[in-house]
C-alpha cells in the first residue's frame, strides 16, 4: 500500500513543478491577492525588468490596509495613502489584472473577500503579501503570506521557490463550552506552543472542535496560525467547507462543481499518515482569553492576573516578562478583569466576519458603551457589512453607541489614521499586540468579538457570558 | 540584487527576543511605493522621541554604533508580518547581516532576496558574539560567505551553515526570477496538466 499522506503532502506533491538537487522546489501557485501596501515595489520591479504578468487571471487586486474606513465618497485625505491606492489601480490597469475598486461592495480585507467571491477553494494553494494569508488554510488551501520580492516572483512565474514544510498537527479533543469560540482556541494554542512554536511547520488542525467549527471559526483560527510561527495553517475540507464554497461568483458550477468536490474529497490526511510534531489539546478546559502582554503568546484565560517576573529564571524571558508589563502600564498580580480600556475595535481579517459581528451585536444589545469608552465595528467587506445591516446589527451597534465603519484593515495595522494614541489602550479582535501595532506607545489587548464587546459596554476587560 | 561574499565590521548587540516585523519598521512607514529610504526609520519606537529626537541610550543611537554592519540579536528575530520593508529597512541602514539563535520563517525569505545574510547558531555561540559585540567599534567581526565562518576579534573562528541553494544565490547575487524563467517551458506543461486534470484551477 502506498505511504500515507498528510492534507499537507498532498496539495504540496500536486504542486510541484521542480525539484533540484538540493530539494529546494519550484512550486506552482495557483491564486494571488494582491493590496497596495507590499505589491507597489513588485509591480515596479516587473517594470524595470520588462517583464509580464504570467496569469492575469490568476490574480486578484484590491485595497484594504491604508484605506479610509470613513465616508467614502469623499476624497482620501493622506497624500501617500491615497498616491499607493491609486497606484495599485493603475497597475491593475497596465498589467490587465481584475481588480476590485475601493467603492465596490465587494472590496474588504484580503483575507476576507478572497473565500467570499470563491477566489479561494480547497486543494489550491495561494499566495498574497500578507502574513495572515494562512487564514485561507480553513478551506484545505495552502496559503502563504510572502514579501514582495516573492509577489514579483509569482506574478511574473506563477510560482515560488520553496523547501518543503515540516507536518506539524494540533488536535483539539472534545467539544468547547459554551460561550468559547475560535478566536480563544487559536489564542489558547498559542499561548501552548509559544510564538516561534511552528516554525518551519504547517500546521493541520484536526480534532472534533475543529470538525465542528464554522468557516468563519476555521478561518479565525487559520489566521493565527501565523503568530504560532509556523508557514501555514490547514484544515481539512468537508461538508462544512464544500456548503461554503457552493455557489460563490468564483467558485466551479456544475460539471466542473462535481469533479472538483470528488477530488477534494480525497484531501483530507489518511490514516496512520505521519507527522513531525503533535501537540493534542483539550477543548473542554479553555475560557474566554486574552492576552495581557506585548506578544500573542502572552495570554491568559479572563479569570488570571498579570503574571509576576521575579519567578522567572530565564534572564531573558525575565526581561521581556519586565518590559512587557511596563509597556502595558500594568502591575504583576493584577486581575485581568481590572484592567480599564479606552478604544476597542472589532474587525481584522481575524474576527470581521457576519458571525463575528453577530456575537458581538448579542452582548451590545440593549446595552451602551460604557462612558469614555470609543467602540468601533469595521466589517471585512463590503458584502459583510450589508449583510449585517440586512440583519439590523449595524442598528444594534449604533443604538448602544458603537461606531459603524466601511470596511478595511483599520486599527488593526493602524495605517488609515484608525489608531490609538500614546499609552491608550484598546480591546481588539485583531491578531497582533506588538508595540505600537495600533499605533504608537498604544497598548492592546487582544480578545474575540463577544470579549471585545463585553469590554466595551463594562469599561474593562470582562467574561461575556456574565453578560449573556 | 546585491552580492553579499564577506563583510567585516561593527556587530551592534540587540539581545531583545522576538524582536517583530512592527519593531522593525512600524506600520506606517509602509505607505511608502519605493524599497530605499527606510533606515531613517528603523526601530522606529526604540530609537526616537515622541518630539523625533533621538533617544541616545538605544543602541544604534551610540556613536559606537552608528556605522553598524551586523546585528547579533535574540531568538526568533522577524516575527509578525510579511513586510519585505523591515530588511529594506535594516539594509538601508546599513546592517547587511542578522546573527541570532532563530529567525522568523517569511523575514528569512525575504532578507535573502535583498542579498542579506542570516546566520542561525545555538544560543550559547550567539551570546559568546553577543559579548564582543557589547565591547563596540574594538571589536569588530568577520563573515565570510564561502567559507561558512564568522572570526571572532580575538581570533577564534566560528563555523556555520547556510542553505545551499540561498549561499549560490547571495554570493552571485543572482535573481530569482531569472533563474525560475528558465524553467518556463516545466512551468507551461504543468499548466497544461492541470488544465485538463483539474479545470476549475
Ligand atoms: S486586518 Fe490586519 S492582519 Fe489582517 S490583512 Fe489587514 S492588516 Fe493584515
Amino acid at each position: 500500500m502506498a505511504q500515507p499522506k498528510t492534507l499537507f503532502d498532498k496539495i504540496w506533491e500536486s504542486h510541484v513543478v521542480d525539484v533540484q538537487e538540493d530539494g529546494t522546489c519550484l512550486l506552482y501557485i495557483d491564486r494571488q491577492i494582491i493590496h497596495e501596501i507590499t505589491s507597489a515595489q513588485a509591480f515596479e520591479g516587473l517594470r524595470e525588468a520588462g517583464r509580464t504578468v504570467r496569469r492575469p487571471e490568476a490574480q486578484l487586486l484590491v485595497p484594504d490596509h491604508n484605506v479610509p474606513t470613513t465616508d467614502r465618497s469623499l476624497p482620501i485625505e493622506n497624500e501617500e495613502s491615497r498616491i499607493q491606492i491609486d497606484l495599485l489601480k493603475e497597475n491593475a490597469e497596465a498589467f490587465g489584472l481584475p481588480y476590485i475598486e475601493l467603492n465596490d461592495i465587494r472590496q474588504g480585507i484580503v483575507h476576507v473577500i478572497g473565500p467570499e467571491q470563491g477566489f479561494t477553494l480547497p486543494g489550491l494553494t495561494m499566495a498574497c503579501g500578507d502574513s495572515h494569508t494562512s487564514t485561507h488554510g480553513a478551506f484545505g488551501c495552502l496559503a502563504f503570506g510572502i514579501g514582495t520580492s516573492e509577489v514579483e516572483h509569482v506574478l511574473a512565474t506563477q510560482s515560488l521557490i520553496q523547501r518543503p514544510a515540516k507536518n506539524m498537527r494540533v488536535t483539539v479533543d472534545g467539544a468547547l463550552p459554551p460561550g468559547v469560540v475560535a478566536k480563544d482556541l487559536a489564542l489558547a494554542i498559542i499561548g501552548a506552543i509559544g510564538t516561534a512554536g511552528g516554525t518551519g511547520c504547517v500546521i493541520e488542525y484536526a480534532g472534533k472542535a475543529v470538525e465542528d467549527l464554522s468557516m468563519e471559526g476555521r478561518m479565525t483560527l487559520c489566521n493565527m496560525t501565523i503568530e504560532g510561527g509556523a508557514r501555514a495553517g490547514l484544515v481539512a475540507p468537508d461538508r462544512t467547507t464544500f456548503d461554503y464554497v457552493k455557489g460563490r461568483p468564483m467558485a466551479p458550477k456544475g460539471a466542473a462543481w462535481e469533479q472538483a468536490e470528488a477530488y477534494w474529497r480525497t484531501l483530507p490526511s489518511d490514516p496512520g499518515a505521519t507527522y513531525d510534531k503533535e501537540v493534542t489539546i483539550s477543548a473542554a478546559s479553555i475560557e474566554p482569553q486574552v492576552t495581557w502582554g506585548t506578544s500573542p503568546e502572552m495570554v491568559l484565560p479572563i479569570s488570571g492576573s498579570v503574571p509576576d517576573p521575579s519567578g522567572e529564571q530565564d534572564g531573558n524571558r525575565k526581561r521581556s516578562l519586565e518590559r512587557a508589563i511596563e509597556y502595558m502600564g500594568l502591575s504583576a498580580g493584577q486581575a485581568l478583569t481590572d484592567i480599564r480600556v479606552d478604544k476597542v475595535f472589532i474587525g481584522s481579517c481575524t474576527n470581521s466576519r457576519i458571525e463575528d459581528l453577530r456575537t458581538a451585536a448579542a452582548v451590545a444589545r440593549g446595552r451602551s458603551v460604557a462612558d469614555g469608552v470609543h467602540a468601533m465595528v469595521v466589517p471585512g467587506s463590503g458584502l459583510v457589512k450589508h449583510q449585517a445591516e440586512e440583519e439590523g446589527l449595524d442598528a444594534v451597534f449604533k443604538e448602544a453607541g458603537f461606531d459603524w465603519r466601511e470596511p478595511g484593515c483599520s486599527m488593526c495595522i493602524a495605517m488609515n489614521g484608525d489608531m490609538l494614541q500614546p499609552g491608550e489602550r484598546s480591546a481588539s479582535t485583531s491578531n497582533r499586540n506588538f508595540e505600537g501595532r495600533q499605533g504608537p506607545g498604544g497598548r492592546t489587548h487582544l480578545m474575540s468579538p463577544a470579549m471585545a464587546a463585553a469590554a466595551a459596554v463594562n469599561g474593562h476587560l470582562s467574561d461575556h457570558r456574565e453578560l449573556l | 540584487m546585491d552580492k553579499f561574499t564577506s563583510l567585516q565590521g561593527i556587530a551592534a548587540p540587540f539581545p531583545m527576543v522576538n524582536v517583530d516585523t512592527d519593531r522593525i519598521i512600524p506600520a506606517r512607514f509602509l505607505k511608502t511605493i519605493k524599497k530605499t529610504g527606510l533606515g531613517k526609520n528603523l526601530f522606529n519606537e526604540l530609537r526616537y522621541n515622541e518630539d523625533g529626537s533621538e533617544k541616545p541610550d538605544f543602541i544604534l543611537n551610540k556613536p559606537a554604533y552608528r556605522e553598524a554592519g551586523i546585528l547579533v540579536a535574540g531568538d526568533n528575530f522577524g516575527c509578525g508580518s510579511s513586510r519585505e520593508h523591515a530588511p529594506w529597512a535594516l539594509i538601508d541602514f546599513g546592517i547587511r547581516c542578522v546573527i541570532a539563535p532563530s529567525f522568523a520563517d517569511i523575514f528569512n525569505n525575504n532578507a535573502s532576496k535583498n542579498g542579506m545574510l542570516l546566520i542561525a547558531l545555538p544560543q550559547e555561540t550567539v551570546d559568546k558574539l553577543m559579548e564582543d559585540a557589547e565591547k563596540g567599534g574594538n571589536a569588530r567581526l568577520s563573515v565570510d560567505l564561502e567559507k561558512q565562518r564568522i572570526v571572532r576579534p580575538d581570533g577564534e573562528v566560528i563555523d556555520f551553515d547556510i542553505d545551499p541553494f540561498k549561499k549560490h544565490c547571495l554570493l552571485n547575487g543572482l535573481d530569482d526570477i531569472a533563474l525560475t524563467l528558465q524553467k518556463d517551458d516545466k512551468i507551461g506543461a504543468f499548466e497544461d496538466a492541470r488544465k485538463t486534470a483539474q479545470p476549475w484551477a
